[in-house]
């Protein structure tokens, strides 16, 4: 007769392979490969030669100058990491800027019109990154919708150049993740209990001091989830920079892909992929001590 | 009843459909983008009763990793000449000799043998053309054959100029400009390259590619370009001229070949050979608007491209131009940092 105890962990066993399996292949392998190649040498062409070197890790950071042969911080990923750092954050912020209200309206609305304006938000989020973000261009270019209205009415004379420019990079990327912001908002808003903000202004509360005391720490894990959700594919955008930044603003995701291109630098571009993969988890491991900690507090 | 069908003539009437649905055999082409006349295409399609798909790539070092990653699929790939040696070397290319085909006596002389692949043993002429400078001409009226317009442009250009981001073009020009060699590694030159692009760099608009539009729409006054492309904007904006920089500008032609392991050999074979044709080779050139190396094609191309400067360099400034060569590793190194200061 079977052991009922050793069965029931070998039908567990069994029943966790799969995703196990899964977890192994395809989150686990390609990492081991990207840490491995990034301690490779680049070959002439492409691709890697198996001979070890730290050289892609010492270039992440530093660069060595073809002239000077001054060895000096790699100024331009520096600038690259701190503008996809930075560019992200403000996306962040002004998804919650928009994102947050509109959550609030929506919460507030009677129930059943609530599933229309949440449907309103999914649709553009359903379309193709690609279609959105020409959509976008084709707003904000010199002779597009935006300018050739701003002309007509006569407000400017020449079209003003939105395209191109940091600003229609955070305007691209606001646009696209906004409804990541707003449906993890939008479901701690849901659970939240309006009558706790009547009971604020019967206690003298004022608006500013309700919105505050009373609602902001209770839907404040929706802001943290979705500022993260927002904030870490920010950092590794690649069509948002390329279509809406001209190839002038690079982003981290464009820096790793032109390693793996045209400069055929690939241990790099793995390294880099690295460095993104570290500035993500810095991120989560805040995000976990930040809500984490909270929650703990609260129980 | 007369509608009424056997089954057995049913299942007949199916099969003969299906037959007539599915050609006899597939070609995979995997081509640049926007780069291969449908037209054509479908000629090829009807006298060979073939299925082709045409897929697309953006540069030759997105096209060789792939190929090279293999599984891919692809029969045709078409590479620039200056990555052929490369292609071959890496393996990715078979030695279909196409010297032995039966059109090969159409190609040009000039083309026939070739520093990339002496001979011919494993590419065809697809297109070739120059990289140089598209200006709107209403909004500057000087001289156009300069790469100055690019890297110290006039004051009426300033923030209205796109480069094309490929590296070996940008770097090319830029050090023909400064009074260099391609591939040079003469650091005194590369420096001032260097502080040449750094400092053009805040007048330029975008680095990016898709320009024939933006030039027609004027959303951009100049551009580093290719003389095909700016012969279409051109087509669709007259005031849209081409410059040949008489620092130097470089002459570069893409090259049809089967890849190393292609699952349609013979049918790839016949595209092979179905491009040297100068009526199917003039089909390529209508589309794309640059020229193809087949003698005998321009009978059969469109009126516009007889005359077409884009297309006939002038005679004075026809010595400027150097085919374009791809750069030792060494050379690429220095060109990698140069190229990701200036892009940062």
């Amino acid at each position: 007769m079977p052991d009922p105890i050793s069965s029931t962990a070998r039908t567990r066993a069994a029943l966790l392979a799969p995703a196990m399996a899964i977890l192994i292949f395809a989150a686990a392998g390609p990492l081991i490969i990207v840490v491995l190649y990034s301690f490779l040498t680049p070959g002439d062409y492409g691709g890697v030669v198996w001979d070890f070197s730290t050289d892609a890790w010492f270039g992440v950071l530093a660069e060595r100058d073809f002239f000077t042969e001054q060895l000096s911080w790699a100024d331009a990923h520096l600038t690259v990491f701190w503008r996809s750092i930075k560019l992200s954050l403000l996306t962040a912020l002004l998804s919650f800027i928009f994102g947050f209200p509109t959550a609030y309206f929506i919460a507030t609305r009677p129930r059943r019109s609530r599933d229309i304006w949440m449907l309103l938000v999914m649709i553009p989020f359903w379309t193709n990154l690609l279609i959105r973000t020409f959509a976008i261009m084709e707003l904000i270019r010199n002779e597009g919708t935006i300018n050739t209205v701003l002309i007509a009415m006569g407000l400017f004379t020449q079209p003003v150049q939105m395209l191109y420019t940091e600003f229609s990079l955070l305007l691209g990327m606001t646009y696209v993740y906004l409804p990541l912001m707003i449906l993890p908002i939008y479901a701690s808003m849901e659970r939240f209990d309006f009558r706790l903000v009547e009971a604020g202004y019967d206690l003298y509360a004022t608006r500013w001091q309700v919105l505050r005391r009373v609602i902001l720490p209770i839907v404040k894990p929706g802001i943290v989830a979705g500022s993260i959700l927002v904030f870490v594919p920010c950092l590794g955008a690649y069509v948002t920079p390329r279509v809406l930044g001209g190839g002038k603003q690079l982003m981290l995701g464009n820096l790793i892909e032109l390693q793996f291109g045209q400069l055929r630098n690939w241990p790099l571009g793995a390294a880099l992929s690295l460095t993104l993969l570290v500035i993500v988890m810095v991120a989560l491991i805040f995000y976990v001590r930040t809500v984490g900690a909270e929650e703990r507090g609260h129980g | 009843m007369t509608y009424r069908i056997t089954p057995i003539a049913g299942i007949a009437a199916l099969t003969l459909a299906a037959g007539a649905a599915h050609a006899e055999g597939e070609l995979n082409i995997y081509n640049w983008g926007n780069y291969t006349s449908p037209e054509m295409i479908e000629k090829f399609e009807q006298e060979f009763d073939v299925d082709v798909t045409v897929t697309d790539y953006d540069s030759n070092d997105t096209a060789l990793a792939k190929l090279k990653a293999g599984g891919h699929g692809f029969d045709i790939v078409v590479p620039s000449g200056n990555y052929v040696p490369i292609f071959i070397e890496e393996g990715v290319l078979m030695k279909s000799n196409p010297n032995e085909m039966e059109n090969f006596g159409n190609v040009a002389q000039r083309w026939v043998d070739v520093e990339f692949d002496p001979g011919r043993e494993y590419t065809v002429p697809w297109q070739w053309g120059t990289v140089g400078v598209s200006v709107n001409t209403s909004v500057y009226d000087g001289d156009i054959n300069t790469a100055g317009l690019i890297f110290d442009p006039p004051e009426e250009l300033q923030g209205k100029i796109n480069v094309i981001p490929e590296m070996n073009d940008v770097m090319g020009s830029a050090i023909h400009y400064m009074g260099g060699e391609q591939c040079t590694t003469d650091r005194e030159v590369l420096r001032q390259v260097r502080d040449k692009l750094v400092e053009a760099k805040p007048h330029w608009l975008s680095m990016a590619y898709g320009n024939i539009e933006r030039l027609a729409n004027e959303d951009i006054a100049a551009t580093l370009n290719w003389n095909g492309a700016s012969m279409r904007a051109r087509l669709q904006n007259e005031d849209i001229a081409f410059g040949y920089p008489q620092t130097g500008y470089s002459i570069w032609m893409d090259n049809a070949a089967i890849t190393a392991d292609a699952q349609n050999v013979e049918n790839a074979k016949l595209f092979l050979n179905f491009i040297m044709e100068p009526e199917n080779a003039a089909m390529l050139s209508n589309f794309a608007r640059y020229a193809n190396g087949i003698e005998g094609s321009e009978e059969f191309m469109d009126d516009v491209m007889a005359e077409a400067p884009e297309i006939n360099t002038p005679e004075e400034l026809a010595d400027a131009g150097y085919i374009s060569k791809n750069c030792p590793p060494e050379a690429q190194k220095i060109y990698s940092q140069i190229w990701t200061e200036l892009t940062k």
